[in-house]
């Protein structure tokens, strides 16, 4: 099992895409070190042999045929909409 | 007082407005009138419509009238709560968080869809732990709601609001979601029982997804007769929800009476696991009481062993950060939810909306979650944590070759005091050690009231049944729930 | 030094399927924006996916075509990143457990002329799998705007072995794919609708040697010729870079066709780290022997053994079957009118040539041409037996193109009829010959311009109005006798 040190903050806090004050970053750093030592647990565990649990019981090929049925109307589908223009959604601009 | 409108069971109001000595109307300006006695003090609602519901009474009482006499379903004119992260076409969908302050579902639930359709009065926006993540619904954005039966603690979590607004009369059930124990844990600590039906019993279309291969939606109600009747309304397959199960639903009400009156005499386990450290000994005391009723009854009590029980905690807060951290990836400013006012492109924008529109349980969850799915950590986690996950399983699984169920504690204290436990995140994880296997394992799970502590707080008792077995469950909960009067106690308020 | 280029493709195929990957939402192109969305393809919260059947058998099909092994049970796996035309920031895709497996593409090079068929090799494949398509980014001033028509649209990807070796063979392979695509109605891969990407990995190796160079990714090639151009282009600049005496960097370009220039986009601070992990909201695809047998019985011939077997079985010239095998309806149209004149050589051109040109002037599809196989057999009869001459045939067409007659009808209303039929004919033949011993006796003994000497005498015979040609073939069958 990986070691506490491992745990690196902020590069785990870029992929999730959230900031954290500097305050949180202390904070959360000790919280979440306790509950990975925590965690460490699990690695008394023999798991040899053992499949992982994919889904509770085992159901395969849940699928609907290929029929269309009514969307939301543009004006539903853009209602929460934080900023929209032309009937799309706008977003600050993309940097490549 | 205990025949108040607003503390009658389901059943009983299901009667009266049957025999038309109560109309929905009544009955929901009834419920209305309790709310706005007691919500200041109890605060288990983010937003209710009054306006919405007044007119879905009278629509309700028409259809009666239309039937003309012809029996109409239980639920007809009866309102429901629902938590704040079960859907409702045209009101707010909050999930009690900033991020979604301000945004309104333009779809049904297939679950709300279900009860509509049944003829219930969909009420209200229950409050809960922010996105379902806690135990005390301490850690909604928008305030803490209070437990009816001692103001100062909490109602648990994280369907908090909806195990409330039951016990304080501003709803006649409600639904909740248990992804750990959210149901059974508050059921217990507001003297209500609780659900969590079998996973892929209830279709999750419509439930703000938590932890995807755990999460269900089930009853908060008065009586298991009571929770029998939502169950069933809610139940059954959903073509919307690929993990939603094709098994005929079956009349719950009717399969208990039936197995009452079988006299079948039930084989109950007691895993030794759940009865060490930790227990709060009036908790201990009020369950073995409960055992010792069972076993006068003429059940076969027996202890059993669930080996893995310790290590339950630690796959669940893998298991379900790592979904979480990926279901709460689409809440970004982008579509719909809170948007950061100072983003100055696309990618600070996710950065800034999700800082500002998260609580910090949350943040807390998805770091976790997004740390144990990062390349090189998921052999040794994730996949390690699945693995764990199915020798929980197979522990209930052998138990049930010689039990046909399970009887715990729900949880390891009563209602704890608002702010006890919320400093430390892992001291709340623990908490949750008696529910937290029956998610893992997919099992269905119930708690019904068992006591009282010397100081008034409710204590709950809770039955783990077998796979898609949600009757046979009941039948068992039921049986105990004969011997005793614990919901003729209502909170003083 | 001499350097190789080492390509491997990465295409992605939109399936042709009427509602979305995991929704019903109605997929489509060219509608006003944000008009085919519901609450999955937009992500609203507490929505879950569900799988369509037609995407499975497209895939399946695709597989089967390729000869790719087709895995007995797959699953969905979350690709984790956030991105403002991705609803859930996440993509559902197949990691580990693709659909389909192996496999090639039968290709075939340019020859080295138009009417002579190039070198045929098979490119291998390594996997095909399906996963969700995004929406689409509108970048304005000073913001981007979002339409989600085509998120959750059934994409194929296609991946290929490092095994392409020039832009030609990319070409060409992209060729191949459509063309197998449309054949099996999986897709009709028009690159301008979106329905067909391409991204190239490329890298440089010194010649006959094995390892691979570093490799870079190339993107926005928007056509198949831009596929072609900037895989050129890139192996010019690999080349120039290491004769430079530099290194080639691992990195993503982007392709600017118009200006046939490439450069780098902005390397990102972190590479990706998608933490894939099995979707717990679908459940597995179990492909058994009886779904995939029900599959094959629908696949139809592949192209390129059509085209061997319009060579052999028709005799048909390269320059015929190159243009009937790339359309599978003007491949089956040819097939019937060959089958009902028994002359597939005149069907062929008949339909390559006249067709295909009145088609194109009058921007007709082919399935609503009023000129079907019996029109074209039809004529073709009329002509073998001599009762039109091949000039009032080309007439004859067109009015049937227009009308939808058949010939026989427009040359009656017409009165196209030649005047000689094949008796008449035979008879001024044999007058003629009859009548110049001089000429039978020279072309018999070797000189083939002496059988002009013939041709006046029946042609004032048939008062100008017999086919050369027939005249022609009448005196050599007479004359050989």
């Amino acid at each position: 099992m990986p070691k506490p040190e491992d745990f690196k903050l902020d590069h785990v806090t870029n992929l999730a895409r959230i900031n954290l004050s500097a305050e949180e970053k202390e904070r959360f750093g000790a919280q979440l070190g306790d509950v990975l030592a925590y965690i460490a647990l699990l690695n008394e565990v023999n798991v040899e042999g053992v499949e992982p649990t994919a889904h509770a019981f085992p159901v395969v090929n849940v699928w609907a045929e290929d029929v269309p049925e009514p969307g939301l109307s543009v004006e539903d589908a853009l209602r929460n909409a934080p900023e929209k223009r032309d009937n799309m959604f706008v977003v600050p601009k993309v940097v490549e | 007082m205990p025949d108040a409108l607003y503390n009658c069971t389901l059943a009983d109001l299901s009667r009266r407005l049957a025999k038309g000595e109560l109309s929905s109307l009544e009955l929901m300006q009834s419920v209305i009138a309790r709310t706005k006695a007691v919500e200041g003090r109890v605060r288990a609602f983010n937003s209710y419509d009054e306006q919405d519901a007044l007119a879905q009474a009278r629509a309700s009482d028409e259809r009666r009238a239309a039937r003309k006499g012809a029996p109409s379903h239980p639920l007809e004119g009866i309102p429901i709560g629902i938590k704040d992260v079960i859907s409702v076409a045209g009101q707010p969908l909050t999930a009690s968080s900033r991020m979604l302050a301000n945004f309104v579902s333009p779809y049904d639930a297939t679950v709300t869809a279900k009860l509509k359709a049944a003829g219930a009065l969909c009420w209200g926006r229950l409050n809960l732990d922010e996105f379902a993540m806690g135990s005390s619904t301490e850690n909604s954005a928008f305030g803490v709601t209070s437990n009816p039966w001692d103001l100062e603690r909490v109602p648990g979590g994280s369907s908090g609001g909806s195990a409330a607004s039951v016990a304080a009369g501003e709803a006649v059930a409600s639904l909740g979601s248990d992804t750990g124990g959210s149901i059974r844990q508050p059921a217990a600590l507001c003297n209500l029982v609780g659900l969590k039906p079998s996973y892929g019993r209830v279709s999750r279309y419509g439930l703000i997804a938590f932890a995807s291969s755990l999460d269900q939606i089930g009853p908060f109600a008065r009586t298991v007769e009571d929770a029998a009747t939502v169950l069933g309304a809610i139940s059954g397959h959903d073509r919307r929800d690929s993990t939603s199960l094709k098994m005929e639903v079956p009349d719950y009400n009717r399969g208990i009476a039936e197995l009452v009156r079988s006299g079948r005499k039930w084989k109950l386990g007691i895993p030794k696991e759940y009865f060490g450290e930790g227990l709060d000994p009036e908790v201990g005391a009020a369950v073995q009481a409960a055992i010792d009723a069972y076993r006068r009854m003429g059940c076969e009590v027996r202890e059993v062993s669930l080996p893995h029980t310790k290590y339950a905690i630690a796959a669940y807060y893998i298991i379900a950060t790592a979904e979480c951290s990926s279901n709460l990836a689409r809440f970004d400013g982008v579509r719909y939810g809170h948007r950061s006012k100072d983003a100055k492109d696309a990618l600070d924008l996710y950065f800034k909306s999700r800082a500002e529109g998260f609580g910090p349980e949350v943040k807390r969850r998805i770091i976790l979650g997004t740390y144990v799915l990062s390349s090189g950590y998921y052999d040794a986690y994730y996949l390690r944590a699945q693995k764990v996950r199915t020798l929980i399983r197979r522990d209930f699984l052998e138990a049930y070759k010689e039990v046909d169920a399970i009887v715990t504690p729900t949880s390891p204290t009563p209602a704890f005091k608002k702010g006890e436990k919320a400093a430390n995140p892992l001291a709340m994880y623990l908490n949750d050690i008696y529910t937290i296997g029956v998610n893992l394992a997919g099992l269905p799970g119930i708690s019904i009231p068992c006591g009282f502590t010397g100081g008034g707080l409710p204590i709950g008792l809770q039955v783990i049944g077998q796979p898609f077995k949600e009757t046979e469950l009941l039948a068992v909960a039921s049986a105990y729930e004969q011997t005793i009067d614990w919901r003729n106690r209502h909170p003083s308020l | 030094m001499n350097y190789e280029a080492v390509i491997g493709l990465e295409v992605h195929v939109q399936l042709k399927t009427r509602s979305k990957m995991f929704t019903r939402a109605a997929a489509g192109y060219g509608l006003p924006e944000n008009t085919l969305t519901d609450p999955v393809v937009l992500a609203l919260p507490g929505t879950l996916p569900v799988m369509n059947k037609e995407a499975l058998d497209k895939i399946i099909k695709a597989g089967l075509l390729l000869g790719c092994e087709i895995a007995p049970v797959c699953k969905w796996d979350r690709k984790n990143y956030f991105y403002p035309d991705s609803p859930k920031n996440y993509q559902i895709s197949q990691y580990d457990q693709p659909l389909c497996k192996g496999g090639s593409v039968e290709i075939e090079l340019p020859g080295p002329a138009r009417n002579v068929m190039g070198e045929h090799k098979r490119i291998a494949l390594t996997r095909i799998h399906l996963e969700e398509d995004v929406g689409k980014l509108n970048h304005g001033e000073g913001a981007s705007l979002v339409d989600f028509n085509r998120a959750g649209t059934p994409l194929m990807e296609i991946v290929s072995e490092p095994v392409i070796h020039s832009a030609d063979e990319a070409f060409a392979y992209l060729t191949a794919l459509k063309t197998v695509m449309i054949y099996g109605g999986i897709s009709d891969c028009d690159m301008e609708k979106g329905q067909l990407r391409c991204d190239a990995n490329i890298s440089i190796r010194p010649a006959g040697s094995t390892g691979l160079g570093t490799k870079v990714e190339l993107k926005n090639l928007n056509s198949f010729s831009f596929v072609r151009d900037g895989i050129d282009h890139e192996v010019r600049r690999q080349k120039a870079v290491l004769e430079s005496g530099g290194k080639i960097v691992q990195e993503t370009r982007d392709y600017d066709g118009q200006a046939g220039t490439s450069q780098s986009l902005r390397s990102k601070e972190m590479a990706h780290d998608y933490r894939y992990f099995p979707d717990p909201d679908l459940m597995p695809v179990e492909v058994g022997e009886e779904w995939k047998a029900a599959l094959q019985a629908t696949c139809p011939e592949m192209p390129f053994d059509r085209q061997r077997r319009l060579q052999e079985q028709y005799s048909l010239p390269y320059t015929i079957t190159s243009v009937l095998v790339p359309d599978r309806q003007l491949g089956d149209f040819f097939e019937e009118a060959a089958r009902l004149c028994g002359k597939p050589q005149a069907a062929g051109n008949w339909i390559t040539n006249d067709l295909l040109r009145e088609l194109g002037a009058s921007k007709t599809a082919l399935a609503d041409s009023k000129v079907r196989p019996q029109h074209v057999a039809g004529l073709v009869k009329l002509v073998e037996d001599g009762t039109i001459l091949s000039n009032a045939a080309k007439e004859v067409f067109i009015e049937m193109f227009h009308s939808g007659e058949m010939p026989e009808s427009v040359v009656a209303r017409k009165g196209l009829k030649a005047e000689t039929n094949l008796d008449d004919l035979e008879r001024w033949c044999a007058e003629s010959i009859a009548g110049n011993p001089k000429s039978v006796a020279d072309y018999k003994g070797g000189k083939e311009s002496a059988l002009n000497a013939f041709k006046g005498p029946v042609m004032r015979a048939a008062k100008g109005k017999a086919d050369p040609k027939k005249v022609d073939e009448m005196l050599r069958k007479l004359l050989a006798r």
